[in-house]
């Protein structure tokens, strides 16, 4: 915590007052000095070549790459010939006039907020638990932590034999209920199956980060509280939670882009997008028509669409961390 | 100190009990399917306790997937991703936080940009650089014009002979994942806290950058280094998407695809998904290991870096 506010102090000292990060403005050409450490060297050779690494390895594995989706994005090629023709926006219209992308965009909404609200509700009920117990804290906080260390796939691998409809355990229960259960065929029940892998895959993030928050909280302010005659639950509602819900904020940006991104490897393991496309994400849409069905410039256009998503998040993310930094007193 | 609450102390144990069983009741189920036979399993009803057959159903996984060399494979990959990484970054960093020079902004723009766009958004794209890696240079070569200069004096096509495929490479495997600016910017932030009396002192003593970097900087950077070592190492051992699309050859596989390949579709029969998750365990322990036993580095370090 106390790193980020001296940082920020640092940096702001001559960048833009509340962005913490150096604005790009007429000096951004210049040798400026935003961000730069007071005391500093002057080599521009060593400099360079220090930055070289980097630099050249995102100018080959990322802008270059970007920059060939963009330009695919506007064009059409046959899988076969490699001819290729300029289009213009054809891709985007058909990709916005396709039901199935349609779908995919709705389905992608749902799964993405039910999941962001549930993993951070379980989140924040686990760590008001954690901060109001004393014994037993740090072994409680190791169990939690761990799904941190299992890939996607194996949560995937996991859910979905506990609910596979002829040798798993938690689907036996379901229809010995007699209820119907099966996500090999049955749309929801594909979706609901996703949902739960991803959540419980996710908590520990958003638990780490409103464990450390709500430590960040003063004691004296909870004391003021207590003596005013507030209890646990109310001191968590007025006190902790508006000084740390810049934190929630910002995980709530970061669950928004898990469940737009980071679930491909779970949805690949439990469904493989089906049946019939209800599970197929957007991320999951643009390695289906790209990969498998080699539809080079549907898939472009869809890349470029979660490109906009992608960077409007992280806009988002870095206006939700000023935010922390300006609440902290 | 605040009054406590019986009550609510024993409700919140009693909460984070039920948070811990939800955590471990799918592995712990999942490790009994693994343990037992498949016609065992599809017993009514089905065993709720560990079996003896893990190792058997290990072996016939181990053997089927090919996890040995997907292991080592995979074992390659994390480290040179958290090495090349971490090594990487610092450098970067250490050159936009310590350094004037011309068009510093524009680099550190260049670089900031990169956080914007994560890698499962311009898979496409991003396969054809890989598979083409020599794709930009034989551009540049021709748009120069260097291409036909060599021809005409030398007789060689460089632009047909400029080809080379980073598919089923381990460096295929590992730079696209390097090609991102998070742990620049970890760094750079943490830099900036560094007094600038520590680089004074150091100028004055006579000591050029690289000598205040290895003396100075990077003592200092020891724990957020060993934080970002975790997470990465996490990050490049769970790799799902890159390795399914840039390796083709089973002996050059990840475990995590490997682990994929053994998972039984609904037409597959159903013994299959005890070698399934005993072999789901084998994968899931070497970060699990990291994860608990560097725990407090790690969870200090989530944050700093989510920041």
């Amino acid at each position: 915590m106390s790193a980020t506010e001296t940082a920020t102090g640092v940096g702001a000292a001559s960048a833009a007052p509340r962005l913490r990060l150096p604005l790009p403005s007429r000096r951004f050409f210049t040798a400026s000095r935003s961000g730069l450490k007071r005391a500093h060297f002057e080599q521009t050779w060593l400099a360079a070549l220090l930055l070289s690494p980097q630099i050249l390895i995102l100018l080959f594995f990322f802008f270059i790459p970007s920059f060939k989706a963009l330009s695919l994005a506007f064009v059409q090629t046959d899988p076969f010939g490699g001819r290729t023709i300029f289009v213009g926006m054809q891709n985007f219209v058909e990709l916005f006039t396709d039901p199935a992308y349609r779908n995919s965009a709705l389905l992608t909404l749902w799964f993405t907020i039910v999941q962001n609200l549930a993993t951070l509700f379980i989140a924040g009920v686990l760590a008001f638990a954690t901060d109001y117990v004393i014994r037993l804290r740090v072994a409680y906080r190791s169990v939690l932590l761990l799904p941190y260390a299992i890939a996607p796939v194996i949560s995937g691998a996991v859910w979905a034999y506990l609910f596979n409809p002829v040798v798993g355990p938690a689907a036996a229960v379901i229809h010995g209920l007699g209820l119907p259960w099966d996500p090999n065929l049955r749309a929801g029940d594909a979706l609901i199956l996703i949902t739960i892998a991803s959540v419980w895959k996710h908590i520990c993030y958003d638990y780490i980060f409103l464990v450390a928050a709500m430590l960040a909280v003063p004691q004296s302010l909870r004391e003021a509280a207590a003596i005013d005659g507030a209890g646990p639950l109310q001191r968590f509602f007025t006190v902790s939670l508006p000084l740390i819900m810049p934190t929630v904020m910002y995980l709530f940006i970061i669950n928004m882009v898990y469940g737009l991104f980071d679930t491909f490897g779970i949805i690949d393991a439990v469904t493989a997008g089906g049946p019939a496309g209800s599970t197929a994400t957007l991320v999951y849409k643009v390695y289906q028509d790209g990969f498998i069905m080699l539809n080079l410039g549907s898939s472009a256009a869809q890349s470029i669409v979660l490109m906009v998503l992608a960077v409007l998040f992280t806009v988002l993310q870095f206006r939700a961390l000023d935010r922390k930094v300006n609440y902290q007193v | 100190m605040i009054e406590r609450n019986p009550v609510l102390t024993a409700v919140c144990h009693l909460i984070l009990v039920v948070g811990a069983l939800l955590v471990c009741a799918p592995l712990y189920f999942a490790f009994v399917a693994g343990s037992h036979t498949g016609p065992e399993m599809q017993q009514v009803p089905q065993p709720m306790l560990p079996g003896n057959q893990f190792l058997h159903n290990l072996a016939i996984a181990w053997e089927t997937a090919g996890f040995g060399r997907a292991f080592v494979n995979t074992v390659l990959v994390s480290c040179a991703i958290v090495v090349g990484k971490i090594a990487l970054s610092i450098l970067a960093g250490f050159a936009i936080t310590y350094f004037r020079f011309p068009f510093r902004m524009t680099a550190f723009w260049l670089i900031f940009m990169s956080l914007m766009l994560p890698v499962e958004v311009r898979i496409v794209p991003t396969y054809e650089a890989v598979a083409d890696a020599a794709g930009p240079l034989r551009w540049l070569l021709q748009a120069t014009g260097l291409a036909a200069l060599v021809q005409a004096l030398a007789g060689v096509d460089v632009h047909a002979g400029l080809k080379f495929s980073l598919v089923d490479t381990y460096s295929g495997l590992t730079l696209p994942l390097i090609a991102s600016a998070t742990a620049v910017f970890l760094f750079r932030q943490f830099f900036l806290t560094i007094p600038d009396d520590l680089c004074e002192a150091a100028k004055l003593d006579g000591a050029g950058p690289m000598r205040f970097l290895r003396d100075v900087v990077l003592p200092l950077s020891v724990p957020n280094i060993a934080a970002l070592a975790i997470i990465l190492f996490i990050y490049g051992w769970n790799q799902y998407l890159w390795p399914l699309l840039f390796t083709t050859q089973k002996d050059m596989t990840t475990v995590i695809i490997a682990l994929k390949g053994l998972l039984p579709g609904p037409m597959d029969p159903a013994e299959w998904w005890s070698y399934a998750m005993a072999a789901s365990f084998i994968v899931m322990l070497p970060p699990a290991f990291v994860i608990l036993a560097l725990q407090r580095w790690f969870a200090r370090g989530l944050v700093d870096a989510g920041k």
